[in-house]
């Protein structure tokens, strides 16, 4: 529903509003460097505006801060309706390293909800690119949640549940298995 | 201000060339010791716990859930790609890739989690691997664990009850 949504709403350009609310501008600076003519992210339509009132998409950067949080649900609160926010780096994500540090309230989906993830610290600029492509719809996701689970006993197990007879002529059944 | 400068910027921008790198079609190779996502050898890990406890961002949670499984969960929300848990690991099953491009619609997915056989110690009942390659065979579906009678004994159904450790254990993650 969400990407059908995207390719109606944000079929011809995304205009992208930057809010820090706390990180160390690393983030940032890879933003930056993703709008620079270096990465010119204007021609997939990307432009950055000034204000939260023209932008489609708001990307996050840094923790949701105690100081910070309210001026950042207002920012939320003043983008008109189809909007999409892009948490970007691991602050924005999971709260960073200083996640339970007592100014810091945690990741930026405590405050505002959040539709797309862009982990790193920082994330390359192509990475922060190739996050927004995700979003429009252009390229698939290349990450999937990864779960090992030990296999069902790799060796034959000698169970006494399969004993069958009496007295010297027990036999095993499944004896040309182990 | 005359014509010349003019003349001369246009210049200079000739010279400049083209400067914009064709990311899309051909990505830029990265350098040698880029650090990316971590990924988790689950046929090389013993469990030893030894990144959980070396992650500045204490992003990696080891629970036992019986006393023959210990889960090894990476959560990877706010991991700072580091390296310090494939510095420390002492059999080299944490590699730090060059993925990079991780972008997501849900954070779960960048979640790795590994589960692991293990035996247990007979003194405190808690999970360990053991040392050689004989011993390690016990873990694979039986332990000798009844010393008395010499007897093999089945592994357990039984679960650990409790509450955990951490409180991240209770973010349920899709």
């Amino acid at each position: 529903m969400l990407k059908n949504l995207c390719q109606k709403m944000f079929g011809r350009s995304l205009w992208v509003y930057h809010a820090n609310s706390g990180g160390c501008n690393g983030c940032d600076i890879e933003v930056l460097n993703a709008l620079t003519p270096y990465y010119d992210v204007e021609r997939f339509g990307i432009k950055l505006v000034g204000s939260p009132r023209h932008a489609d998409v708001m990307l996050c950067q840094g923790p949701a801060m105690r100081s910070t949080a309210q001026a950042l649900k207002r920012a939320y609160d003043a983008m008109p309706a189809p909007k999409l926010v892009f948490a970007i780096g691991s602050c924005a994500c999971g709260g960073g390293l200083w996640f339970d540090s007592y100014s810091v309230i945690g990741p930026v989906e405590k405050i505002i909800p959040v539709s797309y993830y862009i982990p790193g610290c920082p994330p390359r600029p192509e990475a922060i690119i190739y996050g927004v492509a995700v979003a429009l719809g252009l390229v698939d996701k290349k990450t999937a949640p990864v779960a090992f689970k030990e296999l069902e006993l790799p060796i034959p197990q000698y169970h006494p549940g399969d004993l069958r007879g009496e007295g010297e002529l027990v036999v095993y059944e499944k004896a040309e298995k182990v | 201000m005359s014509i010349l400068s003019k003349l001369g910027e246009t210049l200079v921008c000739l010279k400049a060339g083209r400067v914009t790198l064709p990311y899309p079609a051909e990505a830029k190779p990265l350098p040698e010791k880029f650090r990316g996502r971590p990924i988790f050898d689950a046929t090389k890990c013993i469990g030893c716990a030894g990144c959980a406890n070396n992650c500045p961002a204490r992003e990696i949670l080891v629970y036992d859930v019986c006393q023959e499984i210990r889960i090894l969960k990476y959560l990877g929300r706010h991991c700072a790609y580091c390296g310090r848990c494939a510095d420390v690991c002492p059999e080299k099953a944490i590699t730090m890739s060059q993925e990079f491009e991780n972008g997501t619609n849900q954070i779960g997915d960048i979640q790795q989690r590994l589960e692991l056989f293990m035996s247990t110690c007979q003194r405190c009942g808690r999970c360990f691997k053991e040392p050689s390659v004989l011993e390690q065979l016990k873990m694979k579906g039986y332990r000798f664990d009844d010393l008395e009678n010499e007897r093999w004994i089945f592994r357990s159904q039984a679960t650990l009850k409790g509450e955990p450790a951490v409180d991240d254990l209770k973010i349920e993650l899709d």
